[in-house]
């Protein structure tokens, strides 16, 4: 398949299948294919960071590998293992054997059990390779990645090394819980996601819940919005206002009125103090309603 | 080309973002896969190969406005008047000179808030620049003195009230317009302050008017001096540290392994090897959940970065369920309590300011009283997992320290850090007694700035020798 023509058309594909990027993300995202440069993905959880890896894939029409990173990730989860059951078997059917020739023997690539970042470089075809919040491993353990980072191998002891039989297009994605090695950050192209302006984010809402109408998710955009402004636990994401959207329209509330907004929040916030404080913010702004139309009452 | 983008590159770097050799050559490679006359996609792949932190993203857009400015200023803006005759106002042409010009541009503006108008508001900003800055060559004035002079001359503040106050919506919708006629508001403040910065490049050269407007990066503020502004940006960058000391300080509790074999286990999944112990199970260690004791001085001197401490306790509280706050100046108060989960931030700052009884004789710091009733009061609750964290400047009025009510605290305790925000040349000078309590903690660092404050993180989530180690004050 023949690379992106320009970052335009990124965009464009993007949105094919249903993610909206703006000008920023397609550029990067263009970049990072000519350059055949690893992505690092930053932002708030919820922003589309994982999504834009999977839409990715749908675009290039890709096996999406995706390796999810967690305290005490390690090699043996990462890249590769030994299959030493199969290699214990191997030895006990085969008990006459020298060993010499019985070591060359389970030492070969029947006996290896490919773990995500080995599978991404030695598939046939390419695919998207998605390392899902690397900032949730240990710093040391990122040392794991930088080889496939680099040069897209692995270097196994016994074996040698692998190189890779495709270029896979990668994408990482942090949520900036701890700050990355110098190194990881020196062999990726950068792209912060932030949540979308209300008129993307409407367009987001337009796309992913077929069916609602126009005003509608105008309004749910700009109340989002409004909500991320103030200070809360956990802000409302774009999948979360995505639920809500789909939520209101379930409900068939076809209007958001104060009492629809609040039985509706907790799908939009997930802690029962911001769910109060959220409240008495669209409240506040209710009230002021009630004081500003009060004076000319031939409305 | 290449000679403005190394000069580009180079400015980043003087103003404290960290792009390697590497990152340079990227920037570079990635230029030449792109069509360059597209001025989105040359920032996209600039911002991309360089800059690998949000927080630096300030600091770029400043670079980068000025380094490629959108286009040369056109001969018909006349970018810079020659000084005219000392006290003659700025020249009428271009819409707008004297305050009937102002006038008229402020209507002009008005509408094109209420409308939306993009282009409007471009081409109204380059002519109140024109009209309402008084720019004059080779004058040795920042952007930001023109800048406050134009918006001055348009009252944009009071313009934004006009507007909002025209609104026919009220509550929520008005409140959703007030914040577009905001955002749009800032879009033209923004286009203004472009234009003067294109002016200014045109007149004195990029590399110098780059020098001037470098804005510190947030890691590198002072905390002990912040403004409102600067606070923001602090705290925006808080979270995350709290985030990592959270998780550095869970990940010690992982790694540290008592190293005892779980007999049992072992034996039973040997069994599918035929019996050989290929694959040794260790004991789980019982897992000690940190505790963290913080004592705040909060006295007038500190009062900014005490307001820095406070907003990081609240942080971390967030993050963890075993921490209590104490805050202090000639007494001490626990502050946990107003600290619970849910209360805005400011709530809680408010509440500890009116609550917490921190005032005993003249309210001004006394470390060695706070730190004796710290003892009297909470010394008992202090435990082999607790880890004491003292903020403050340890400027003690000429009282005595009474560093042995501390030393009895520090017996109990896993570990005791001091964190000081005055540079460490100003210890121990004046009413200063850093030393007479620097002997007892495990380590006294010098916190002020974010930077610091990680180097700090970064060590306490070291794995420490087993015995508690000793002075190791600098």
């Amino acid at each position: 398949m023949t690379s992106f023509a320009s970052p335009a058309a990124v965009g464009d594909a993007l949105q094919a299948v249903g993610y909206l990027a703006d000008d920023h993300i397609g550029n990067v995202v263009f970049l990072a294919e000519r350059l055949g440069k690893p992505l690092l993905v930053e932002g708030p959880a919820g922003s589309g960071k994982t999504e834009l890896a999977k839409s990715l894939a749908a675009v290039r029409e890709r096996r999406l590998i995706r390796l999810q990173c967690y305290e005490g990730l390690d090699e043996s989860k990462a890249l590769y293992e030994w299959n030493y059951k199969k290699q214990l078997l191997r030895i006990q059917a085969d008990r006459d054997a020298e060993w010499e020739s019985l070591e060359a023997d389970i030492f070969t690539s029947d006996f290896l059990l490919e773990r995500p970042l080995l599978e991404a470089i030695r598939s046939p075809e390419p695919v998207v390779l998605l390392i899902d919040e690397v900032d949730r491993v240990e710093v040391e353990t990122e040392a794991l990645l930088l080889e496939v980072l680099s040069d897209f191998q692995v270097s196994i002891p016994e074996l040698g090394t692998l190189g890779a039989q495709s270029r896979p297009l990668v994408v990482l994605t942090s949520n900036n819980t701890r700050e990355l090695s110098e190194a990881l950050k020196r062999r990726c192209l950068f792209l912060h996601i932030d949540y979308p302006e209300a008129d993307r984010e409407r367009e987001i809402l337009l796309s992913r819940v077929p069916g609602l109408p126009g005003e509608l998710a105008d309004r749910l955009a700009r109340i989002v919005r409004r909500l991320r402004q103030t200070p809360l636990r956990k802000t409302p994401s774009v999948s979360e206002s995505i639920d809500w959207a789909r939520t209101l329209l379930a409900l068939g509330a076809s209007c958001i009125d104060g009492e629809t907004v609040r039985s509706t929040l907790h799908v939009l916030l997930k802690h029962q103090t911001d769910i109060e404080a959220a409240g008495r913010e669209l409240a506040a702004l209710e009230s002021a309603a009630d004081e500003t139309s009060e004076p000319s009452p031939a409305q | 080309m290449l000679e403005v983008v190394t000069g580009f590159i180079r400015e980043l770097r003087e103003a404290g973002v960290p792009a390697s050799m590497v990152e340079a050559l990227d920037a570079v490679r990635a230029l030449s896969a792109i069509d360059m006359s597209d001025r989105s996609v040359f920032k996209s792949a600039l911002a991309a190969t360089l800059v690998k932190n949000e927080g630096h993203y300030a600091a770029f857009d400043t670079a980068f406005e000025v380094f490629f400015a959108t286009g040369a200023p056109r001969p018909e803006d006349s970018p810079v008047p020659e000084p005219g005759p000392p006290g003659s106002p700025p020249s009428a042409e271009g819409g707008g000179g004297g305050e009937d010009g102002a006038h008229r541009l402020r209507r002009a503006l008005a509408a094109a808030l209420r409308a939306g108008d993009e282009e409007g508001l471009r081409r109204l900003a380059r002519l109140a620049v024109d009209g309402l800055a008084g720019m004059e060559r080779g004058r040795p004035v920042g952007g930001a003195y023109y800048l406050y002079r134009t918006l001055r001359r348009l009252a944009t503040d009071e313009l934004l009230e006009e507007l909002a106050a025209g609104l026919r919506e009220g509550g929520l919708e008005g409140a959703v317009r007030r914040d577009e006629l905001e955002a749009r508001l800032q879009r033209f403040r923004r286009e203004v302050r472009d234009e003067i910065r294109r002016r200014l490049v045109a007149d004195r050269g990029r590399e110098a008017v780059a020098r001037t407007l470098r804005v510190p990066l947030v890691e590198d503020l002072d905390l002990m001096h912040a403004n409102r502004v600067d606070l923001d940006r602090i705290s925006k960058a808080v979270y995350p540290l709290t985030r990592k000391l959270a998780s550095r300080l869970a990940a010690r509790r992982k790694r540290l392994r008592t190293g005892r074999l779980d007999f049992r286990r072992t034996l039973r999944r040997s069994l599918q090897a035929g019996g050989t112990p290929l694959d040794p199970v260790f004991r789980k260690p019982s897992i000690a959940r940190p505790e963290i004791m913080l004592l705040c001085d909060v006295s007038g001197s500190m009062a900014t970065f005490a307001r820095f401490t406070l907003q990081f306790v609240y942080a971390m509280s967030g993050q963890f369920g075993r921490l209590r706050s104490f805050v202090f100046v000639d007494a001490l108060d626990e502050a946990t309590r107003f600290f619970e989960r849910g209360v805005d931030f400011e709530t809680a700052l408010a509440a500890v300011t009116a609550e917490a009884e921190v005032v005993w004789m003249d309210g001004h710091s006394d470390y060695g009283n706070s730190l004796e009733m710290f003892r009297d009061g909470y010394g008992e609750e202090v435990t082999a997992r607790t880890t004491l964290i003292v903020t403050g400047d340890a400027r003690n009025n000429y009282r005595r320290p009474r560093s042995e009510a501390l030393a009895q605290v520090r017996e109990r305790a896993r570990a005791l850090y001091w964190l000081n925000p005055e540079p460490r040349p100003y210890w121990n000078t004046g009413d200063s007694v850093m030393d007479a309590y620097a002997g007892l903690c495990d380590g006294v660092f010098e916190v002020r700035n974010l930077r610091q404050l990680r180097d700090f993180i970064e060590m306490a989530g070291l794995p420490q020798p087993a015995a508690p180690l000793r002075a190791a004050a600098g």
